[in-house]
Order: structure tokens, then sequence, then C-alpha cells
């Protein structure tokens, strides 16, 4: 799946670290989020493979921003954090 | 003292096999971690200032800045092989950015130097994302009313630096000059650069 700038995504809402160990470059406090894709930063191998020495697949790298109230309850409308999430924990997300 | 010196002693024997094997394996030769000791002693806040001095007076380095970091960075004569990509975010009179890592440290280290203190403290790193506003008032840093805070929690493969707004009444300043007012809070985005 490969996103374009301003497209809507939603983070997975999935948490390998109850299954065992992992390495996981994705904020728990965005599992599950939506977000808008701000640009395509690059190609990298996935960290959470390179991690335990295992064969890194190269993944996509986006740079998706987040409204900051959803998330925390507080803070100002049009506050944004901004985060490099790889392709693997994003889905389209519908309008 | 004894035990320090035989500390000391046993740590030289382990750093000095450990060159041995990465050498002899070619994973990494001397004279790469030399280089790299040389590039980690001499990077300091006042590398990315003088980038920032530039791009505020330069456009054309101004957009290679924005565009593509490292190439810009290497085109001051800073040592970018085997670092992570540079990302350089600009403030706007509309948008101020805080660059904090969540996760662990990620910090621009090949541009900046080695990062505060604060910078890794679980404090800054748990309030910089949830309180930005009032995270950097703890700097004495208020946004006007209507610009919105960018916190840019730095993830995975990319550094981040904040370029600044030039501040008001440096005009005619040389770009040494202009260097000489950015602080390392200034590309980390808890402070503003000021001309007083």
């Amino acid at each position: 799946m490969i996103f374009g700038p301003g497209e809507p995504v939603r983070v997975v809402d999935d948490w390998p670290e109850t299954r065992g160990p992992a390495h996981i470059r994705t904020p728990h406090y965005v599992r599950g989020r939506s977000g808008r894709v701000v640009r395509v930063l690059g190609w990298f191998p996935n960290p959470s493979d390179i991690a335990f020495g295992r064969h890194a697949p190269i993944r996509t790298l986006y740079h998706v921003a987040f409204p900051q109230r959803p998330i925390w309850n507080e803070g100002r409308e049009g506050d944004e954090i901004l985060i490099e999430i790889f392709e693997h924990w994003l889905e389209p997300e519908a309008g | 003292m004894a035990a320090n010196a035989t500390i000391s002693e046993a740590s030289e024997r382990l750093l000095d096999a450990l060159r041995a094997v990465l050498s002899d394996r070619q994973l990494v030769s001397a004279d790469e971690i030399e280089e790299r000791i040389r590039v980690a002693d001499t990077a300091s806040p006042a590398q990315g200032a003088r980038m920032v001095a530039r791009a505020w007076t330069d456009p054309e380095f101004r957009d290679l800045l924005l565009r593509d970091g490292t190439r810009a960075a290497e085109a001051m004569g800073i040592t970018m092989r085997g670092m992570p990509p540079l990302g350089v975010l600009a403030n706007t009179p509309d948008t101020h950015h805080l660059i904090v890592c969540t996760l662990c440290s990620c910090y621009p280290k090949a541009v900046l130097g080695y990062p505060p203190f604060w910078y890794k403290s679980a404090s800054y790193r748990a309030r910089a994302v949830r309180d930005p506003r009032g995270t950097i008032a703890e700097w004495g840093t208020v946004l006007p009313e209507h610009m919105r805070i960018r916190v840019v929690d730095s993830t995975a493969d990319y550094r981040w630096m904040v370029l600044p707004m030039r501040p008001a009444g440096t005009d005619g300043w040389d770009q040494e000059r202009l260097a000489g007012l950015v602080r390392e809070g200034d590309m980390i985005g808890v402070t503003v650069p000021r001309a007083e």
C-alpha cells in the first residue's frame, strides 16, 4: 500500500509487545489513531527485524501528522504531533 | 585508585580486542573508528548554528537545507557519512516545531553534538509530546496565540533539527554574527532566537 501526501491513514491498533519480545518504533499513543500523511521520507530496512538480527525487508517510511487533542484530551485545536511511521503500521482511513 | 587502574587496563584490552576483531572481519577499519571519534568530538551546536545563519541569508541554501538536510550539512563541510539522514523543519509565523524522541533519545548529533542532559530525561520525553506549550514555557518560550505547535516525535530513521525564524533587529548582520545568536535550544524548539 502506497500513500501520498495528504492521504488520511490510521495506525494499526496492534500491540506486538503483548505477544513476546518486540522492537517497536511506533509509539503506543498513536496506535489505532487517525492521521494524515505529510510526506514519504524514504525506504529503510525494518528496524523491528534489525533489532533481532533477522533479515530486514525494506519498508517505506512516512511522516504522519496527528491532531494533538484527540490523543490526550487536552491541548489546543490545530496543534499536531508529527511522527515517522513505517508502512506496515498504516492502513487507509476513509475520508 | 589501584582498582580503577585495573578496570581501565581491562577496558583498554577489551577495546583493543574488539577493534582487532572488527578489523579482521573487515566490518570497521581502524581509520573509520578514528574518523567517527573525530566527528563525534568536533560536533557541536555551533555547526547547526552556522547552517541556520546561512539559511537565513542564502535562499538557495535554505531550499537545500529543507529539501535534503544531509546534503546541506555536507555542503558546510560537516561529515555525514554513516549518519542517519538529517531532516530540517522550518518554523514559520504559523507553525512552531518542537523535537523530542519519546522512544529513546534520537538526536541530530552530526550537526548539534551530544544532546543536552534534559533531552534524554523521562520527564522531557513524556511532557514535550503531551503538553508542549507548558514544557517550552519553562524556558520562557510563549508562542503567539495564533501559532500552532507541531511536536516532532523522532521515532525512526531520521534525525530532526528546527530551522528557527530569523529574529527582528538583525538586518544587515553577516552570517557569523547571526550564527552567534542561535542556541542549541532554538534548533530543538524549546526556545526561539532573539537579537537582544
